[in-house]
């Protein structure tokens, strides 16, 4: 087996674990809160139509603007919760509408005659209209289970683990077996929950004509089998979960990944037990410090500057460290010190492109602006960076095109674009042999790599000494060469990870 | 004993009455056959007798007591109810189905195994046969037999029944209309039969009631019908039967 395969198979059990909680979870309170209100809504049309509407419209809004507005709700909180009740929310539509459409389509001289035999309605309900609508409910729960295994992979966003670390991970550090792995085991999870509830449903299909239990042998033991298997599936993979003393972050692309790998080395080697929590977005993850939901991650100072503080201006490299630390320090959270490298935007072209253009600077660049074309990545063009840059240099591009990262370098390799909002440490800069673009005039920040802990964590002298060595010691070409090593030469983080602690550990 | 008095019954508000004003008495061990055409309230009219309409105006009594005074689930339960087109419950086999009124009622395993073998036998479903058949294998006929079987499960002393026999085959339905007849009288079953064949209403009821429209036109006994109609659709109503059996002694007779 690759060592690559093998890496990622070691994460299974975790991630499994994470999935099947989170999808069980979910769907047993979509369950349980959406059966009740169907027959609440089947009883009463004054209901039932705001009610519908409401879940329909929860349905609508993309299941990653749910997470996001379920995080905000909580005030910040990641992890379990959020993801938790998102898929819910989530789920409550198709079990919600075939509640009410099953319960609706039992035959009126049915309800009649159970009625008339002196069935009180709560009898009714249950001795005679779930029975009957039952089926349809349990199809509508199939369609719920579906898509919450689904949704599920998304909820690595929020922090809470699942089979979409895999993808994201995997997408991000450009590993085709993390993607492959972690899409074949959401589908597998799916098709399997698929196969058992799709049991459920056609055992209660007979049942609602009759059928004896006899004859349904088969079926049910296929369910209890499957359910057998889920329910071993949840206890094996359930880590009796010492409590770790650290968390540390990560926002979803490789250099982070080898960062936040890196840090829980060094805290494991110096015997804490770490975990690692990978992939939240930039306000989720910095939240969290504050909160003390993660304890360690690496953010840049230009993105504090920029995103948190909204500063426009440039005052300098020195002035920039200096003023996000004290703006963290009064968030509550704790700067541990500099990495040494910084990642910053550049204006990147390819070699051969800037020497036929004979472009050197941005400076250079502005006269021919308008006959060029730019890419940027999906904040780019909406920083006060792009604006400043604008204005200093009178840039003015043919176009300007928004792209995912990794799509951006592809785009102008294949000269689709000519220009790019390139990472300095970007191990692509190299591996598609482009220039970073000069800016005398520093439009573009500075961005610091800032290790920032939660105040939990930055109390413990051996916190801090076990972070230690890590200050000032990667520069701009070890951080850029252990990226390119994930990106580029498709090695594993762990290796990239190895080759930093190699230059740390190395006596300076 | 079964009492209407004055009763009505509007759907819409009162622009209509699928029943208007009836008073009608039906004495203990009496089987009263309701005959009227389709959409002439005779449904309406049973419904309100246990309670599954209640009256827009008038009263109903039941052994005396108004209706809207007793214990809904409990007067439903103590009438048995044979439902237009059966009505059994689609999940439930017939042991099941049959058992349903019993089971409400709390009685024991195994009292309800025997009650049911006795009705199911009565209806002429073997009870061996039939006690583990599903509603949708059985014919419309053989469901009917058990919508019988299910209401006179829990022993009731009145019966309420729509259009019983409207889907058994020729022979049976005069086979199972005699049985019928015989077990009423011997356990003074009070009994209104809605049924749209006079020929059924005159071979089992004491008396017949004649509804058109929503109105009760006549009640009595087929000789008082026959021999004093006070409407016309009385009397033509009541020389059908006639009508059809000199015209069948006719041919028989050609026949010879
Ligand atoms: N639930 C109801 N809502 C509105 N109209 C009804 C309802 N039930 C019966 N009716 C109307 O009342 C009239 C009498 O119906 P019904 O008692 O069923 O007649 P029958 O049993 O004699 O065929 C018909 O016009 C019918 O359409
Ligand atoms: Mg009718």
């Amino acid at each position: 087996m690759s060592p690559v395969l093998r890496e990622q198979l070691l994460l299974l059990p975790e991630y499994l674990q994470g999935h099947l909680a989170l999808t069980f979870a979910a769907l047993g309170a979509g369950i349980a809160m959406s059966v009740p209100l169907g027959i609440v809504a089947s009883r009463s049309p004054r209901i039932r139509h705001p009610l519908l509407a409401t879940v329909s419209l929860i349905q609508t809004v993309p299941g990653l603007a749910i997470l996001a507005l379920v995080v905000a709700m909580l005030g910040g909180q990641i992890g379990f919760l959020p993801a938790f009740i998102a898929l819910t929310l989530y789920s409550m539509l198709p079990i919600m509408r075939n509640t009410v459409s099953g319960l609706e389509g039992v035959p009126a001289e049915v309800v009649e005659a159970a009625r008339g035999i002196g069935l009180a309605p709560r009898q009714r309900l249950w001795k005679v209209e779930l029975p009957l609508a039952l089926p349809v409910i349990v199809a509508g729960i199939r369609t719920a289970a579906v898509w919450t295994v689904g949704m599920a992979t998304l909820s690595t966003l929020v922090g809470a683990s699942s089979f979409g670390n895999y993808i994201f991970i995997g997408i991000q550090t450009r590993n085709l077996t993390a993607v492959t792995v972690g899409s074949l085991a959401a589908a597998a999870l799916a098709i399997l929950l698929d196969t058992l509830i799709g049991s459920l449903q056609w055992i209660a299909e007979r049942r609602a004509i009759g059928v004896g239990l006899r004859e349904l042998r088969r079926a049910i033991v296929l369910a209890v089998t499957l359910s057998l298997a889920f329910a071993m599936a949840l206890v094996f993979t359930l880590k009796p979960a010492p409590k770790p003393d650290f968390i540390v972050g990560g926002k979803p692309f490789t250099e982070q990944y080898i960062l936040a790998s890196l840090l829980a080395e060094r805290l494991t080697a110096e015997g804490f037990l770490v975990e690692q929590n990978i992939g939240m977005g930039s306000d989720v993850i910095f939240n969290a410090i504050g909160s003390g939901t993660v304890d360690l991650y690496v953010e840049y100072s230009g993105t504090i500057w920029g995103s948190f503080m909204r500063r426009e201006g440039n005052p300098g490299r020195a002035e920039i460290t200096e003023i996000t630390q004290t703006f963290v320090r009064e968030r509550g959270l704790n700067p541990v010190g500099l990495a040494g490298f910084q990642n910053r935007y550049a204006l990147a072209m390819r070699r051969e492109r800037a020497e036929e253009l004979g472009v050197v600077s941005v400076q250079d660049l502005a006269p021919l602006a308008s006959m060029l074309s730019a890419g940027g990545d999906l904040e780019f063009f909406g920083r006060s960076e792009w604006k400043r840059l604008q204005s200093l240099y009178d840039l003015d591009f043919a176009q300007e095109l928004t792209f995912d990262a990794a799509l951006m370098y592809t785009a102008v390799e294949a000269g689709q674009v000519d220009v790019i909002s390139a990472y300095s440490t970007d191990g692509r800069v190299a591996a598609y042999d482009l220039v970073l673009l000069e800016d005398p005039r520093q439009a573009l920040l500075s961005y610091d790599a800032m290790l920032l802990a939660s105040s939990a964590a930055a109390q413990d002298p051996r916190f801090t000494a076990a972070l230690a060595p890590v200050l000032g010691a990667i520069s701009d070409e070890a951080m850029r060469e252990a990226n390119k090593m994930v990106d580029v030469e498709g090695r594993s983080v762990s290796e990239a990870t190895a080759y930093l602690q190699a230059i740390i550990n190395k006596p300076r | 004993m079964i009492e209407l008095i004055h009763v009505q019954k509007s759907f819409d508000g009162g622009a209509s009455y699928a029943v208007a004003d009836t008073c009608l008495t039906i004495p203990r061990g009496e089987l009263l056959a309701l005959i009227g055409e389709s959409g002439s309230g005779k449904t309406t009219t049973l419904k309100m007798i246990n309670r599954l309409e209640e009256p827009t105006s008038g009263q109903v009594l039941v052994a005396g007591r108004d209706v809207l005074e007793q214990n809904l689930q409990e007067l439903r339960r103590n009438i048995g109810y044979v439902f237009q087109g059966a009505g059994l419950f689609p999940h439930h086999n017939v042991a099941r189905n049959v058992a349903a009124v019993p089971e409400l009622l709390g009685w024991s395993k195994e009292l309800i195994e025997a009650r049911s073998r006795e009705v199911c036998d009565l209806v002429g479903l073997p009870f061996d046969d039939y006690a583990r058949r599903i509603p949708a294998e059985l014919s419309g006929g053989q469901q009917q037999r058990v919508g019988v079987a299910r209401a006179l499960a829990a022993r009731p002393d009145v019966l309420l029944m729509d259009e019983p026999f409207g889907a058994l085959d020729p022979i049976t339905r005069a086979g199972l209309q005699e049985e019928f007849r015989r077990i009423q009288q011997e356990l003074d079953l009070t009994v209104v039969l809605v049924t749209h064949d006079m020929t059924e209403a005159m071979l089992m009821a004491d008396r017949i009631a004649v509804m058109q429209g929503g109105e009760l036109l006549q009640v009595g006994t087929a000789s008082e019908l026959l021999n004093h109609p006070t409407h016309d659709y009385v009397t033509q109503l009541m020389e059908m039967p006639r009508r059809r059996a000199e015209r069948l002694e006719r041919l028989m007779r050609a026949a010879e």
